[in-house]
């Protein structure tokens, strides 16, 4: 690991005056970050620590929660509001890594992590764009399982890794963000770039720009939402397919619709061409496989990973089927 | 400020590089934490941080300032076993030996876990109070590997402190 200055935020306003820095970069618990300065594929020369950061979790004047950026993923996970009205959250992050990560990982830092693409994390031995832009990608002629089917390009096929947000994705949370020039709230799905020709950047913040809160808006009344993740094993492992949704049912029609995929883009991804057409309709399998069928529909996969739109089709609609069962 | 080891302070390292992993082994000389993969995959390097477990390879020490840090140096009293080490003694829980330390951190963290209500992935009903089955055992056991496969010896012993609680 290349030497680097420390220094913990006192402050917001602190945090944002040291992250100016073009150097620097923001450390939550470094379970992502630490890890990847140690594989030479980060080397920021300062690191301004962020985990003394709000940490609350707090209801907000319209029904919803403002979670602050430093709150662990635990923290989250087991918040009383969140395991109540935003039962698919809090699956979301128990399905993910272990207990001890789960302590450690802020929220931020989960939004903020990056590809686990062993091809990104073979610095000596892969070519990959978004460490080496321009270089070429051998994931896309490699061992492609595990990686992704919409929104990729030709330069990079590379998931983004996280659960928590394929499911914060789903509530239609938001993305308060600061930094020099003042401060902006975005929604989550449009914090992470699509890979395009420049995979190496991967989100829309600017340089400095930090992470403050992540809000969740009221759940829609009466509403049913879950997770449901497909993996390669049971436990400890990243998602081949995962499948946040939320259904609400009004006089034997569905009323809303929310479905947000996991392990098969570069970013949390909502599908709401698919959602727009199970609106007014019938809560059936057909319904859902309809959807399902769009919401799959772009895909572009390699060897490797050919089966994942069928599966992901079929988790879509047995999500869908299983919620609108417990809403009758 | 200091990090507590054990109930005593000590010195952050002034190489901000250094993991709490590599300061509780190689500068205070506490080789009771394990480094298995030192890269978050294998719990070897479990340790307690304000009663909470963690990950201590992926832990930068200066992080630490302030804490309150727990190994497996710090679970017995003097020469008295914590009951989760004669546990692990009474059911075969390890062979090699090398996870225990993590495996031991990770499962006293994880009574108190159970206690507090924390839900697994695996928990039917979020808002219950977890059941301390086997199986719930293992799912929140799961950033613990043994290479020797000792885990169902592993399993009975963390199934025999928890189940402590309810009677």
């Amino acid at each position: 690991m290349i030497p680097f200055s420390y220094n913990k935020a006192k402050s917001e306003p602190d945090a944002i005056a040291r992250g100016a820095d073009t150097a620097a970069r923001f450390l939550g618990a470094g379970t992502n970050l630490v890890d990847l300065m140690r594989e030479g594929i980060e080397s920021p020369t300062v690191l301004v620590d962020v985990t003394d950061l709000s940490n609350r979790i707090e209801e907000t004047d319209d029904g919803g929660l403002m979670i602050g950026a430093a709150a662990s993923n635990t923290a989250l996970a087991e918040n009383a509001a969140v395991r109540e009205r935003y039962p698919a959250v809090s699956r979301s992050i128990l399905s993910g890594a272990s207990a001890q990560i789960r302590n450690m990982a802020t929220v931020g830092g989960n939004i903020l992590q990056r590809t686990r693409c062993t091809y990104f994390y073979d610095v000596e031995g892969a070519r990959c764009n978004k460490r080496q832009p321009g270089e070429g990608c051998d994931a896309i002629d490699g061992f492609n399982r595990g990686h992704g089917v919409l929104g990729v390009s030709p330069a990079c096929i590379a998931t983004h890794p996280s659960d928590m947000c394929v499911a914060l994705a789903a509530f239609d949370a938001t993305v308060h963000l600061a930094g020099a020039d003042g401060r902006r709230v975005l929604p989550l799905t449009d914090i992470h770039r699509l890979p395009g020709d420049t995979p190496h950047v991967e989100t829309v913040l600017t340089p400095g720009e930090l992470i403050t809160a992540i809000e969740l808006p009221a759940p829609p009344v009466d509403a049913r939402s879950t997770y449901r993740k497909v993996r390669d094993r049971a436990s400890y492992a990243f998602a081949l397919i995962s499948v946040a949704a939320v259904l609400r049912l009004n006089d034997g029609r569905i009323a809303d619709a929310r479905i947000a995929l996991g392990g098969v883009a570069p970013k949390p991804w909502r599908a709401r061409e698919a959602e727009a057409t199970l609106v007014g309709a019938a809560p059936d399998d057909a319904a859902f496989a309809r959807a399902a069928d769009i919401a799959l529909s772009g895909a572009a996969t390699r060897p490797g990973n050919a089966f994942k739109p069928e599966l992901a089709r079929r988790t879509i609609v047995a999500v869908l089927h299983d919620l609108a069962g417990a809403s009758r | 400020m200091a990090i507590t080891i054990n109930g005593r302070a000590y010195d952050a390292p002034k190489d901000v590089r250094v993991s709490l992993l590599d300061l509780l082994r190689d500068t205070l000389d506490r080789p009771g934490t394990k480094k298995g993969c030192n890269q978050g995959a294998c719990g070897a390097c479990t340790v307690l941080v304000d009663g909470e477990r963690i990950l201590s390879c992926l832990a930068l020490a200066v992080q630490y300032e302030g804490r309150s840090v727990t190994t497996i140096e710090g679970l017995a009293d003097d020469d008295d076993l914590h009951p989760l080490q004669s546990l692990f003694v009474e059911h075969d829980g390890f062979q090699c030996g090398y996870c225990t330390p993590g495996q031991i951190m990770s499962a006293v963290a994880l009574r108190e876990e159970f206690k507090r209500g924390l839900p697994s992935n695996i928990s039917p009903d979020l808002q219950a109070s977890p059941e301390r089955s086997r199986a719930e055992i293992k799912e929140r056991m799961n950033g613990n590997l043994c290479r020797c496969g000792a885990h169902n010896g592993i399993v009975d012993a963390i199934a025999a402190y928890v189940s402590e609680d309810n009677e």
